[in-house]
């Protein structure tokens, strides 16, 4: 009870601070549609008023503070604005329409699961190679780390243009950037709960002339387990990252990103905002299945409650 | 009562000499074993030389660093020796733990968390690939033996630390391993469990008829349990006596305040006092 209170007030100071940004953020649009329609402003031409800063604006004209809540394209949009385009595009659309949230939210979930797969198939065998062979350890690591040092931003457009002409388009490229930044947290997790196993488990099998597949399935890949589900989760959040990144330079028609793009075409930030919140709870649902699963399998392994 | 030392001594160089008897399960012939760190080399067995017979139950005793593990490990070929001979069943370690001719216990159980106790007592089973029903039979064997019966389907972590290891000792016996080597399996308890294992490890030594090897640093229980007592010192590691108990092999736990038992005792102390002195 006591913790609850604690997080809803942190959220409530959160909004607090959101509504108080609103206020200076979007001062200047609602003096001038103000001035436009015949109110009288201080000062009153927008010449001058470019010169003052926003909070002495506010002073001057504290009038229009509740205005800058409710404009139609506010620099910032107030937290109900966001939270009324959410439910209009999400409830109250069919899915099917290209104005519905959860259809463009189904386009990028397509990809980054797919994506996700594939990063993550690539993360385990990779892992499976490098704890096993010197040589991939030493010649397969590196590149995995240089690899996450390339910014995606830079990268997703040249992975479009290489995979388009060679005539792989659609959901594919999104897919291929997905896997592209979630290959590598399950890597790195999946290297170090490889090596979990500690010398005198590895002896045990020894004494039973084990030998390394026994090993792999009985001792080291149950071991891992704890490991791979902490770098899957990092991993699922990465793949959404890069299905967005990858509908970017496309000017993709649909997903989230393509709706990010729009968006900022049209100076639409209520529409932003409320893909990027989209954007956050997909990441939080899909990361809060894999804690569920994680749960489950942990459970069926006997760890503790 | 027995008080004349000598007859009770087997020096290890006349061991060494003398043929090796038809029952003769273990036989070390001037082991060395040096291992290179980044410190310089450490010597840590020196001209060691034994038998063990079938049957035979054998404690090595001696302060840290004197070799014991690192023999017991020699036997177990987790370690390779880097001079002298050594065979276990007439092979070299190594083809028999290819031949599984051993269990081995170590001082921290090592159940695997995610399998129940019948699951980890099946682990060796399954990969020495025993058929299902045959697994089922040898758990609740061992199970019995060492007196866990109703405890297959914890977890490890349900049990208690000695209940663990006993655990961990049926998980040794599983498969017809004529050998059980025993690394300090009992060091991490206390003193009450430890006695009631003691006693519990010799009924089953005695129903088993395994040869086993024993890895102490408490004297009373290497005196207690053993039919041979190896008294160890360090640097480099070396047996330096090797004293063959007069006890009979029914041993109650009060034997221990027997002035036999004492005596032994003694000697085992004296021993290890002189190989410290060493130094």
């Amino acid at each position: 009870m006591k913790s609850l209170v604690a997080v809803l007030t942190v959220l409530a100071a959160i909004i607090a601070l959101w509504y108080a940004a609103c206020v200076p953020m979007n001062i200047k649009g609602v003096l001038d549609q103000a001035e436009r329609a015949g109110a009288e402003v201080t000062p009153a031409t927008a010449k001058a008023r470019r010169d003052m800063s926003e909070i002495g604006l506010v002073a001057n004209n504290s009038f229009a503070i509740g205005e800058t809540w409710v404009q139609d394209r506010p620099r910032l949009p107030a937290p109900h604005q966001v939270a009324v385009e959410l439910w209009e595009t999400t409830v109250e659309k069919k899915i099917t329409s290209k104005r519905s949230l959860i259809y463009h939210a189904q386009v990028t979930l397509s990809a980054t699961l797919l994506g996700f797969a594939i990063g993550t198939g690539l993360g385990i065998l990779l892992a499976v190679g490098i704890v096993h062979s010197r040589v991939m350890d030493m010649s397969v690591m590196p590149w995995a780390i240089v690899s996450q040092t390339i910014p995606i931003i830079a990268l997703a457009p040249m992975i479009i243009v290489v995979l388009y002409s060679i005539g792989v388009q659609g959901i594919i490229p999104k897919a291929v950037i997905s896997a592209y930044l979630s290959f590598f947290p399950v890597v790195v997790g999946m290297v170090k709960g490889l090596r979990a196993p500690d010398a005198m488990q590895l002896d045990l099998l020894k004494t039973y002339n084990a030998n390394t597949s026994q090993g792999f399935w009985k001792l080291r890949l149950p071991s891992s387990m704890p490991y791979l589900f902490a770098s899957l989760k990092i991993g699922i959040a990465a793949s959404l990252v890069g299905a967005i990144v990858g509908e970017l330079p496309t000017g993709a028609v649909a997903g989230l990103g393509a709706r990010l793009l729009a968006g900022s075409y049209y100076g639409q930030t209520v529409q932003i905002w409320s893909a990027l919140f989209a954007a956050a709870i997909l990441a939080a649902a899909l990361v809060a299945l894999l804690g569920l699963i994680e749960k489950l399998v942990l459970s069926r392994m006997g760890v503790r409650a | 009562m027995n008080m004349e030392p000598t007859t009770q001594a087997i020096r290890p160089e006349a061991a060494a000499s003398a043929p090796a008897p038809a029952d003769c399960v273990i036989e070390a012939r001037n082991l060395d074993l040096t291992f290179q760190t980044n410190d310089g080399p450490v010597h840590a067995l020196k001209d060691v030389s034994l038998k063990i017979s079938k049957g035979d139950f054998v404690s090595f005793i001696g302060p840290s660093g004197c070799g014991k593990t690192t023999f017991l490990r020699c036997i177990a070929a987790l370690e390779t020796p880097t001079g002298g001979s050594l065979s276990v069943n007439g092979m070299t370690p190594d083809e028999a733990r290819r031949n599984r001719a051993y269990g081995y216990v170590f001082q921290a159980a090592g159940l695997y968390p995610w399998r129940t106790i019948s699951k980890n007592i099946k682990l060796p089973l399954e990969i020495m690939g025993y058929s299902r029903a045959e697994q089922e039979k040898r758990v609740n064997q061992v199970l019995e033996l060492v007196e866990l019966s109703g405890f297959g389907g914890k977890f490890p972590w349900q049990l208690s630390g000695g209940m663990q290891q006993r655990a961990s000792i049926a998980r040794a016996l599983a498969f017809d391993a004529e050998i059980l080597l025993m690394d300090e399996p009992f060091g991490a308890l206390d003193e009450i469990v430890r006695d009631h294992l003691n006693e519990q490890l010799l009924k089953l030594w005695a129903r088993t008829n395994k040869t086993i090897g024993f890895v102490t640093h408490s004297i009373p229980e290497a005196v207690y349990l053993s039919t041979k007592i190896v008294v160890m010192s360090p640097r480099p590691g070396r047996i330096h006596d090797v004293i063959d108990s007069t006890l009979p092999k029914e041993r109650p736990l009060d034997i221990r305040d027997s002035p036999e038992f004492i005596e032994i005792a003694h000697r085992v102390r004296e021993g290890l006092r002189a190989g410290h002195g060493d130094d």
